[in-house]
């Protein structure tokens, strides 16, 4: 199967959605040859602005863009877009509503040998306390560009999540649909759902299929919005098939686990089971290995399965 | 300026300080020290210089303001009343629940209000950021943006300050209140922002300095501002924390304090004198 990254997918997508809005400015944080922004910059150098090192004034300046009514997506590495520049989306993008897209990249421990500063694991923590905040987190590239081309059409502050490491390409470009807030099926089953975001979502459906010889029925639920959260569709799974595993390249505090745990806690008690980062740092090698290490993988997602129904 | 003009500024400016004053007494809180100082500079850019409409107050054409240093809301609020963006008597909910006239500005519940401020440093990115999208889409607004000499020791203006004169913002004109005075005292003994002008200038700004209390020098100031081509503006105001109520003039201690029954009763019979004086 093919692999592609999905920040390359984002700048990619970027040269679709300035088609549609040609109001687009797109700003980067001098890291627009990582981010992939520079696909964009390559083909519309009047609409992409070079803010250099400084993630905080970018994301203002996003804000001033954006309350002129133009579009604006401000590029950078999650750790500094939604870590060092929090206040800012907080102040001057959330509390006043205002349409800024922050594309943060490197997300989660796949960005590998750059180490534990730069391996964001807090930031859907971070984001989803902002209210107003919608967070879209990507499985693929075909789900990416989709995302990045649905902005188009939505209106209001936007956390997209994007990663380094190329993963595998399993959605079919030619019948997929995106829609912002839904969650997506992609395999039915009664005994236990994996709900998965992410690059987690493949290993989630790899797992669902190995566990078919076993004689376990999993239902895998893609959530690409982690807010707003699809609650409907995860209160139906968890009546259906009463036991939860969470999967995701995130800290178990405060990511999609935590979202599904506080939903299920409130309307449907059942066990919650989260596979993530388990409140700790990373650590510098390759991303592939590091996400074997750290259990983000599809025995990884199996062992949590056979935990939460007692195998 | 003709004296016409700058009688009737002086007069607005005399009934916005009223109405500072009006806010902060009714709200037991707030900040009059630096709205007292930047309420002449208002008065000017509201009822002089800016292309604004009360009835359109989000027309797309019309010039921005961005009060980044928000604790002085008071001022803009009694401005944007006083031009008729909303009624004046709503000043005295300032800060109360269920008020429009939040504690600092907020763009989406104030006619009039383009950006949404308190947290020092922020302002000024936005307003770069509306002269970018200016400049870049071939608008001819201008966009005006005032900060605190305490806010300058926010690491973010200088980070703002970098990207407008690299992007050559020639349409964005930045004020530094030069009050002197924080919450904790004086800017030099807390932490000193000075030389202030130089900073700028060796950011790549055009850098004027005034008397923040002169309306010919103001007026002078913001048309030389106009006229720079290449380069983004500041103008340094050396101001009075407090200027028009005697007894806050110059004090730290007005920065975030309302008066009492009796100062406020001193407070507003200073300024009507004031204004009778000029109206006479």
């Amino acid at each position: 199967m093919e692999k592609i990254a999905t920040r390359i997918s984002y700048g990619n997508a970027l040269n679709e959605l300035v088609k549609k809005r040609p109001d687009l400015f797109v700003l980067d944080s001098d890291v627009s040859c990582a981010t992939m922004t520079n696909i964009f910059q390559k083909a519309n150098p009047g609409r992409h602005f070079n803010c250099g090192i400084q993630e905080c004034n970018m994301l203002g300046v996003a804000a001033g863009i954006a309350s002129t009514g133009r579009l604006v997506f401000a590029s950078a590495f999650a750790m500094f877009a939604a870590g060092r520049a929090y206040e800012i989306a907080r102040n001057s993008i959330g509390y006043p509503k205002l349409n800024v897209k922050i594309g943060a990249t490197h997300a989660g421990i796949s960005v590998g040998e750059d180490g534990a500063s730069h391996q964001c694991c807090e930031d859907i923590a971070l984001m989803r306390t902002i209210p107003g905040m919608t967070i879209i987190n990507p499985a693929d590239d075909v789900e990416a560009k989709a995302a990045v081309i649905a902005m188009a059409d939505y209106e209001g502050p936007t956390y997209l999540r994007f990663g380094r490491l190329p993963v595998p390409v399993f959605n079919d470009p030619d019948t997929y649909k995106f829609e912002v807030g839904k969650g997506v099926t992609l395999r039915d089953g009664d005994d236990i759902t994996i709900i998965a975001t992410g690059l987690l979502v493949y290993p989630a459906l790899e797992a669902a299929e190995e566990l078919v010889k076993e004689g376990v029925n999993a239902r895998v639920i893609n959530i690409h919005t982690i807010k707003p959260l699809d609650e409907q569709l995860v209160l139906k799974a968890v009546k259906e098939t009463g036991k939860i595993v969470v999967a995701e390249e995130h800290s178990v505090i405060g990511g999609l686990g935590s979202a599904v745990a506080e939903l299920v806690a409130e309307k449907c008690p059942v066990p919650v089971h989260k596979l993530g980062i388990n409140d700790t740092y990373g650590y510098s090698g390759p991303a592939v290995q590091l996400l074997e290490e750290f259990g983000l993988t599809t025995a990884g997602v199996i062992a949590t399965i056979k935990k939460a129904i007692g195998k | 300026m003709d004296n016409e003009l700058k009688k009737r500024l002086q007069i607005i400016a005399a009934k916005v300080r009223m109405g500072i004053i009006e806010g902060v007494y009714n709200a037991k809180s707030g900040h009059p020290g630096g709205s007292l100082s930047i309420a002449d500079t208002l008065t000017y850019l509201y009822f002089s210089l800016m292309n604004t409409d009360p009835e359109n107050p989000k027309m797309p054409e019309r010039d921005r303001f961005v009060l980044s240093k928000g604790h002085t809301a008071p001022a803009l609020y009694s401005v944007l009343a006083n031009c008729g963006f909303f009624p004046v008597d709503e000043l005295k909910t300032l800060r109360k629940s269920g008020s429009r006239l939040q504690g600092h500005p907020v763009m989406d519940k104030v006619p009039g209000v383009d950006m949404s401020t308190g947290s020092l440093g922020q302002g000024i990115s936005a307003a770069a950021g509306m002269a970018l999208s200016g400049k870049t889409s071939g608008d001819s607004y201008r966009v005006y943006a005032v900060l605190g000499d305490g806010e300058l020791q926010e690491g973010m203006v200088w980070e703002a300050a970098m990207f407008a004169a690299h992007h050559k913002l020639d349409n964005l004109c930045a004020i530094v209140d030069n009050n002197g005075l924080q919450i904790d005292g004086n800017i030099d003994d807390v932490m000193s922002p000075n030389p202030i002008d130089e900073k700028w200038k060796a950011f790549g700004w055009n850098v004027i300095c005034i008397d923040a209390h002169d309306f010919d020098q103001i007026e002078k100031a913001f048309y030389e501002a106009k006229c720079k081509e290449g380069q983004p503006t500041v103008i340094i105001q050396k101001s009075v924390k407090g200027k028009g109520v005697s007894f806050m003039e110059g004090l730290a201690g007005w920065h975030g304090a309302a008066p009492n029954d009796e100062q406020y009763a001193t407070a507003i019979s200073e300024l009507k004198a004031a204004l009778n004086e000029l109206e006479a």
